[in-house]
Formats: C-alpha cells, structure tokens, sequence
C-alpha cells in the first residue's frame, strides 16, 4: 500500500512522517515518532487517553488520521513541559495526588490544559463536564477535578486553594 | 479492646514516623507521580521494540460453543504482512494456562467454550495487519446450545467445582422459631474490570531457548509458570518482568497469562520478539469478569429486628472453567455476614458452569456480593419494621459475646461499633434523614434517600500459601538503595509505601530508594499481587531485608568507631553512633572497604492463619480492615435517573504509611463500586455473545457521575493489633465496598413510594432495574 508522507508540526517542531493513509494519527505518533505519552484506551473516542491538540483544538487522536496532520499543529503530552520545568497543570496533579496507575494522566492533562486555556474561571459543574470525556478508572476523579480547580486558581492569580 | 485498636473522630492522622524523621506515614506522590504527568512512564507497549518485533492480534469464531469441525486460515496466511499463523498445534508443552485447576487452554483445540476464546494468533509486521489478518479466518463449529445466564447453568446441572458450605448452629429451626421471617432473592450482576491499560505481553527471545516476558500482570511468577509449561522448558529459563500496569482490579491475576503465553509462542515460533496488545472490544469479550450471582435468602428477626438465623443460597455464574472461582466464591461467603453476627446460619454456594468467558478476580474477589446480600437483609428488616435501617444494622453488629462469624472465627478487632458513631455524628445522619423524610413527604416524582453502610473486610488470602513473598534489598556505596519485592504496582501506590518502609529503616528520605521492576529473576516464587495485601506482605519483607543489612552496619560502626550497637541510629541520611556521625553512603564505603555484604533478601509469610477448607475450620484472616459509608441520592422515580447528591467515607487504615495513597484508594474504590452497583451492566445477547463490549455501551463511571459533595477520612487510628508493617492495614479491595450505601441509598428513596414494602430492586440499579422495582411497588 502506496504511503503518505506528511509534513506537520508537532509540539513545535517540524515533523514529517509516512502513514498508510487509514492509519490514525494516535498510531502515528505512538509507532512511527515514538511519542508513546497519547494512550490508546479504547480507540473509539470514548476515554480520551488518547487526547491531543490539533490547530489549538482538542481531540481524539485515535479519531483522526494522521494525513490529517498536514499542515497544521498538533500538541501531544509530551510537549506540555517547558524542558526540566513542568506545567502548572502537571504541578497541580502532582501536588494533589490526582493519578493512580497513570495510563488516563496524559490525556486528563490536555483536555484540562486545553480548558484553562479558554477559561481561566470554570466552575466545578463546568470542570466535571468538560472532563467527562476522560474516563479514569482508578481515582474516582475527586482529586483530578481539585487539581484542575487549584491550577485555574493559581492561573488567576489567587492563593492556591482560595 | 485492646489499646492498639482505639481511635476516635474522624480526620487525616498526622504524625511523625517512629522514632526519626523519615518519610514512614508522609504524603509523598506516587514514585512514578512525574513520569505520569509528563506522559514518559512505559506501559508494556510503551517500551521501545526491539528490531523486527513482530505483533500479535488473536482470533476466535463466530459461534459461541460447540465441537471445532474445522478452522481454514489460508486467507489468514496469504493477508499482507503476515508472518506465522499459530494454532493449538504450535505449543510444545502443556496447552494450558489455568491458575491452578486447569481447563483454560492458551488456543481452543477440539472445541469452543464460549464467544471469543482464542481459537488461533496471528503474527505480522505490524499490529493493523495482524488484527485484519485475524478477521479472515474461517472457522466452522457444530455449534451446540449455549448455557449463558446463571438460570440456563442451574438447568443444565453443570457445576464446576462441588456446592460448598458454612453452617453454624440450627439456621432453620431458629428461623422458624422467629416471630419474623423474611424472605427474597436477589441478582447481583457482574462486572468488567475496564483497566485503562489493556492485556498486553511482549516476548523476547534469547539464547540457550531463554524467553524474556515483559507483561501487564499481577502475577509474573504464574506467568512465568504457565509460558515455561507451555514451551516445555523449565522455569529457569523463562523470566517475567512488570515495571507497572496500568490498572488491575484483579483483572490481571490470573487472566494475564493468556497473553503472555501467546507471545511467547509467537517468538518461540518466529524466533522473533512478539508483542500481544489487546484491543478494547477483545479484551472485553476474551477476558473473565466480577461474576454475577443469583441469591435466595431467607432469614428471621426477633420484634427489634435482631437476626435469628439466616439461610442464604448463592448461585455464582463462573463461565467456562473454574479460574479462580474457588477462592472467589469462598470469600462470598467469608462476607455473607458483613459486619454483622449471624447466631445461626446456613451460607452455601454452588459455582455453576456457564458456556461463557471464565469469571474471575475482581476488586473485593466476592466479598462484595456475599456483603450486598447482609446489606439488603438490614434495609428489608429496616422497612418491614417500619426502623431506621441504621438503627436496624447497630442492632446487628458484632459485639461482646456476638464475636463468631459463621466460620468459626472470632472478630477480635471490631471497631465498626465505634466507626458507625463517629462517621453518624459527623456526617450528620440523623439530622439529613429527617429533612429527608420531610422533603420526601412532599414531593412527587423525585425522591430522596439516605444510607449509612459497614463495611468489614477480611485481610489474607484464604489459599494459605498464597500468604508469602519476598524481597531483595541492595545499599549502593554512593548511599542510594535499591529495593526489588515480589508485589507488582498496577497504580496502587505499593512501590512508594515500599520505598517509604525501607527509607526509615535506614534513615533517609523515601527519594533515596529506588523500587525496580518486579523481576522473577531477582524475587522468585511469588504469590499474586492481590487480596489487599501487597503491602502487608512485600514492605514487610523488604523491612526484613533491610534491618538484615542496617544490623550488620550497626555492627560495623560498633567495631569501627568503639561503640555500643544500641547507641547506633539512623537518620537524616547519617549513621549517628553517639560519639560522631558519619553519612549512610560513608558508611556503606566503609562497609565494602571492610568486605561485609550490604545486599540482602527478606522473607515474609503471613503469621497466624491456620484456615483449613476442608474441614471448615481455623483462622482465614490476620485482621479486619473497617469502613463506613454514608450515601445520599435522588431518584427520579418517573425516569429512573438517579443522582449521588452527598458521599461521606470513613475508612481505616490503621497506621497509614501514606494517607494520600490510601486516600486515592478509598476514593478510587467507592467509585468503582458505585460504577459496580448503578451504571456498569453487562449484556450478554441470548447466543451468549457479550454486547456491552466497548465504552460506548458499556457505562464505568465518569467525572460527571461522581458527586461533588465527596467528603473522605481516615479514622484516626493508632495501629492496627496485629503486627503488622507499622501497624498499617490493607487499603486495596475494602472501601469498593462502601459504595453498598448507594445500593441502599437507592433502595430507601423507592421505598418511601409504599412504606412497608420492599422494593425488589436488583444490581445494578440502572434506570431500568429502578423503574422495575418502583412499578413493582405500584402494583
Ligand atoms: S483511545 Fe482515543 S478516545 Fe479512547
Ligand atoms: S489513574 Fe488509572 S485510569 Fe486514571
């Protein structure tokens, strides 16, 4: 089967890869670039482990194919951290425990990265609902919808917590 | 009641390690906590391939039972990129890869037992091709009649393994002699395990007929068991390595093994690396569940609503072969009783043989389904008396000469008296049931209702041996530590309690040890990493480690710097001898320099239990772990809808090593029993194909579905009172079962709609099973 080759960015950087052309862009970035940080969990679009963001939106990357990368921008877990210093959404989860095994963390990071970044104030209801696309199956959420609370907290300038 | 076990009031307890300032009991993250947010921690299918790793998709028929007439695979053969087809006749050893009663074959050979059972195993150059390739086979089947619920498994007479009972004192003379008797039956459904992480294998093989197995498993030394069987070489040439999993629940006890066999026979085959991943629906239709179970109870109480005697009949459905429906089904039993005293009772089950997938370990192995059925006892007593069920449960707790469970065994540790007091006052229970009952007078179609539920969970496994492991602990000459154990960490946090445990017997901070991969080659001759108890037992066995090597610096520095041993201490990473202080790694240099070993295994078995199935006697449990849980929701009773509104949780813990840890446990295991007890509902179609087989239809909760009132405490213990490692208890499987107050929360709101009445409400309490019981209260 003939290969595409795409020219895209990714996490600023550009890439180019070859994929079959129904291959999605979630196998593209976990086999051909070694960007094993997006998980698969279902590959149906209904876990959102697999959440990355493309041209600024978020998405499913087991939903999308990777020839549809071309030309634009996608941002994976693994550029979320500037280097050794970690965003303040991955300090938060950090600092309130908001992940067991692990497997559901990348993508809850860029969905709630992706919420902060169109709204700094979200109200509990407004976090929950955003997030229900992320299916956890280990913390029960509670500290995951706390981590995100006190990162928008931080955002706007607040005391933690406050 | 002994010191050990008092406590009182609720909150987090806050204190300092024994004796020096270390890490035993602090909040630290998760040792892998910044690997996960930044997304670098490897899964299985995370570590990089090795060249020419060839993946593994498997294959199964259409037909859902029957004799296997014939499997054409050559359009299997001829897809692109296939490299090997494998099929039953492939394996070299034993087709088998059962736990311990065998009937699990790794590759269907001459029939199929239910829908999904690997029939053949596609090896190709990329897992696309291998999972297109796996759907073109042809395979034809003389398909018989499935048996597929509990019902068509009693009628067709086929038990696995024989019925099995407790029986203590005259359970049918005393309820007849009661001024009450009751009596009802009860579905409990099943569950899917849906860790994030599915199955997932990858085999390496190396030289002299070596495999090296990286696996998402529970239980590396089964699978090194099963795939050196199945390859028929010994065990010495097979190792199994887990640097983590990405969620368990049981799922990846036994159940892990399949895969692991898979890819090893794929590289045994190809002589080739061979990775097997399943996906979603694979994994959901090829692997065993929580099993469900259909009980009949019938039971008396005396006018107060004390139980006289209880019968109850379980019948477990338990798939196609026994896995580790023994145990399972034992521990339904061991918790019929929950936390209450039962003077007579009659506790049998029969685990009955369905031509469906192999049910198996689940979070809580069965003790949730033996507790729900003691929980629906105390809120029918509660409504046909016209009490407060929680009046009704205190009543029927254990309690000074009301300590022997239906097995014989003394409840010695009861603090659930205590524990019900402190979490009633504290949520603010009586207060909220009134307003309740006031808010319910008036309403219409919604309507509210409140529980306030035990939870008593018995710690060890039932299957003695199981109780052992061990651990191997290295002091490096720079002062770092390097820790191996038995346990494996799917999430649970059991590598950082560990690293906490080994860092205080040395002093210094828990960054300073390093847990590896749990490796069979370094830990050998391991029991699961289940029953709760992965941290009763391999943090027990690394402090044993440890002190083996502390006690031999002690001995050193005595020598050394003119000493006496006992005046030598540990902390703030030194060695203080009294006189001066040297620094762990000075010391540890010193130590080579001496030529004295500065590594050291552990050993530890489970003192004190004695169970013996045979005879129905002896101990089965060190200990009890405790908890209650107070649960208010609202009922749509037009829809069904039902909404948690309030979620408070009390859970002991005895003395935590890591109160957020054990927090996310509690937290973590109320909502998946939630998940068990509302929205989780496996639907198998009348061929015994399994529907609900991806997220889309089948519903784990999610964000939304958890209340935002979610209040959770630890009860402030001061140690448990068996020795256990810093008098710490089991965290895993016991607070699933808190989520019983929604049950019952649940069942109170309908309730209220016929007082008196008992709603015939089973589980799950989908809107559906919800409309049922509030129309069967109108009829
Ligand atoms: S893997 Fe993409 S949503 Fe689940
Ligand atoms: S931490 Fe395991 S699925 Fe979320």
């Amino acid at each position: 089967m003939a290969k595409l080759h795409i020219t895209t960015t990714i996490n600023g950087d550009a890439t180019e890869f070859l994929c079959e052309p129904e291959q999605t862009l979630l196998d593209v970035l976990r086999d051909e670039l070694q960007l094993t940080g997006s998980k698969e969990g279902c590959a149906s679009g209904d876990c959102g482990a697999c959440s990355v963001m493309l041209d600024g939106r978020l998405v499913c990357a087991c939903l999308v194919l990777g020839a549809e990368a071309a030309g634009r921008t996608v941002e994976t877990i693994e550029g979320v951290a500037r280097g050794e210093e970690l965003h303040l959404v991955q300090r938060k989860f950090l600092e309130h425990h908001a992940l067991q095994c692990g497997v559901c963390t990348p993508g809850f990071i860029v969905a709630a990265k992706a919420l902060l970044e169109r709204d700094t104030d979200p109200s509990e209801t407004e976090v929950r609902y955003w997030l229900a696309g992320n299916l956890c199956r280990c913390t029960g959420y509670d500290k995951i919808v706390r981590a995100v609370l006190d990162a928008a907290a931080e955002m706007r300038g607040e005391e933690a917590g406050a | 009641m002994p010191p050990s076990e008092q406590g009182s009031g609720a909150g987090i307890a806050a204190r300092g390690a024994p004796g020096a300032e270390t890490d035993v009991g602090a909040a630290i993250a998760h040792d892998s906590a910044e690997r996960h947010v930044r997304g670098s921690a490897a899964y299985v299918d995370d570590i990089r391939e090795p060249a020419g790793t060839l993946h593994v998709a498997p294959g199964y028929a259409e037909a859902t039972c029957g004799r296997l007439r014939s499997v054409d695979l050559d359009a299997v053969r001829r897809a692109p990129g296939v490299v090997a087809v494998l099929l039953a006749s492939d394996i070299p050893g034993a087709n088998e890869c059962s736990p311990s009663l065998g009937g699990d074959p790794v590759l269907a050979d001459s029939e199929i037992l239910f829908h999904g059972q690997v029939v053949f195993a596609v090896a190709a150059a990329s897992r696309r091709d291998a999972r297109r390739a796996a759907r073109l086979a042809r395979i034809d089947v003389e398909e018989g009649a499935p048996a597929v619920d509990v019902e068509a498994g009693v009628h067709s007479g086929r038990q696995i393994l024989p019925p099995y009972e407790f029986r203590c004192g005259t359970p049918r003379d005393a309820i007849a002699a009661s001024p009450r008797i009751h009596e009802g039956t009860l579905r409990i459904g099943g569950q899917e395990h849906f860790y994030l992480e599915g199955q997932a294998a990858l085999a390496i093989p190396e030289e002299a007929g070596e495999m090296y197995l990286h696996s998402s498993t529970q239980h590396p030394s089964d699978v090194q068991r099963l795939v050196a069987r199945m390859l028929d070489v010994p065990l010495a040439r097979v190792v199994c390595e887990c640097r983590r999993m990405g969620g368990g629940f049981g799922g990846k006890e036994s159940q892990a093994a399949q895969w692991a066999c898979l890819a090893a026979l794929a590289a045994h085959v190809t002589g080739r690396p061979a990775k097997v991943c399943l996906d979603r629906d694979d994994d959901m239709i090829m692997t065993g569940k929580r099993h469900d179970f259909r009980v009949a109870y019938r039971f008396g109480t005396d006018d107060e609503g004390r139980l006289t005697g209880v019968d109850v009949d379980f019948d477990a459905r338990c798939g196609c072969s026994a896995d580790l429906s023994l145990g399972v089904v034992d521990r339904t039993m061991f918790h019929a009783d929950n936390a209450y005293y039962y003077p007579h009772a009659r506790i049998h089950t029969r685990r009955v043989r369905t031509d469906t997938v192999s049910n198996t370990a689940f979070r809580g192995f069965g003790g949730p389904q033996g507790m729900l059925i003691a929980e629906r006892m105390m809120d029918e007593i509660a409504i046909r008396l016209r009490l407060d069920p929680l009046t009704v449960r205190k009543r029927n707790l254990y309690g000074p000469g009301r300590d022997i469970t239906p097995y014989g065994m003394r409840v010695r540790d009861n603090i659930a008296p205590r524990l019900i007091r402190t979490l009633e006052r504290d949520c603010d229970y009586a207060r909220r049931r009134r307003d309740i009952a006031r808010y319910n007078a008036k309403a219409a179609h919604l309507r509210k209702g409140i529980s306030l539920t035990p939870v008593k969970f018995g710690i060890a496994f039932t299957l003695k041996h199981l109780n052992q492991t061990g651990a191997l602990v290295h002091l490096l000459t720079d002062g770092s530590i390097q820790v191996n154990h038995g346990g494996t960490e799917m999430g649970q946090g059991l590598h950082t309690k560990v690293a906490q445990v080994v860092s205080g017997e040395f002093g210094v901070e828990a960054a300073r040890v390093r847990i590896t991969a749990t490796q069979t080659d370094k830990v050998p001759n391991t029991g699961p990493t289940a029953a709760s108890s992965g941290t009763d037992l391999n943090a027990m066995a690394a402090l044993r480690a440890a002190r083996t090597i502390r006690s031999r610096l002690v001995a050193l520095a005595a020598r050394l710097y003119q000493v006496d041993r006992a005046d030598i201490t540990f902390g703030g990473g030194q060695v203080n001898t009294g006189r001066r202080s040297v620094p762990l790694a000075e010391l540890a240099r010193l130590a080579f320099t001496e030529r004295v070993s500065l590594s050291s295994t552990g050993f530890y078995a489970t003192p004190k239990i004695t169970w013996d199935r045979d005879t129905a006697t002896g101990r089965p449990f060190l200990y009890f772990a405790y908890g209650a849980a107070c649960t208010e929701v609202t009922v749509d009773t037009m829809t069904g809808e039902m909404r948690v509104d309030r979620v408070d949780l009390l859970h002991d813990v005895g003395r935590s090593l890591n109160p957020a840890i054990d927090i996310g446990q509690i937290e973590g295991g109320f909502v998946q029993g939630m998940g068990w007890l509302t929205t989780e509902e496996l639907v198998f179609d009348a061929r015994g194909r399994l529907m609900t087989h991806a997220p889309s239809t089948y519903k784990i909760p999610a964000c939304s579905d958890v209340p935002a009132d979610f209040r959770v405490a630890l009860w402030e213990s001061r140690g448990n009172r068996e020795p256990t490692v810093h008098r710490s208890k089991a965290v895993g499987e016991p607070p699933l079962m808190l989520a019983l107050s929604v049950f019952s929360a649940i069942t109170h709101a309908i309730a209220t709609l016929a007082p008196g009445r008992v709603p015939p409400l089973d589980a799950p309490a989908t809107p559906e099973a919800i409309l049922r019981a509030v129309e069967a209260l109108r009829d």
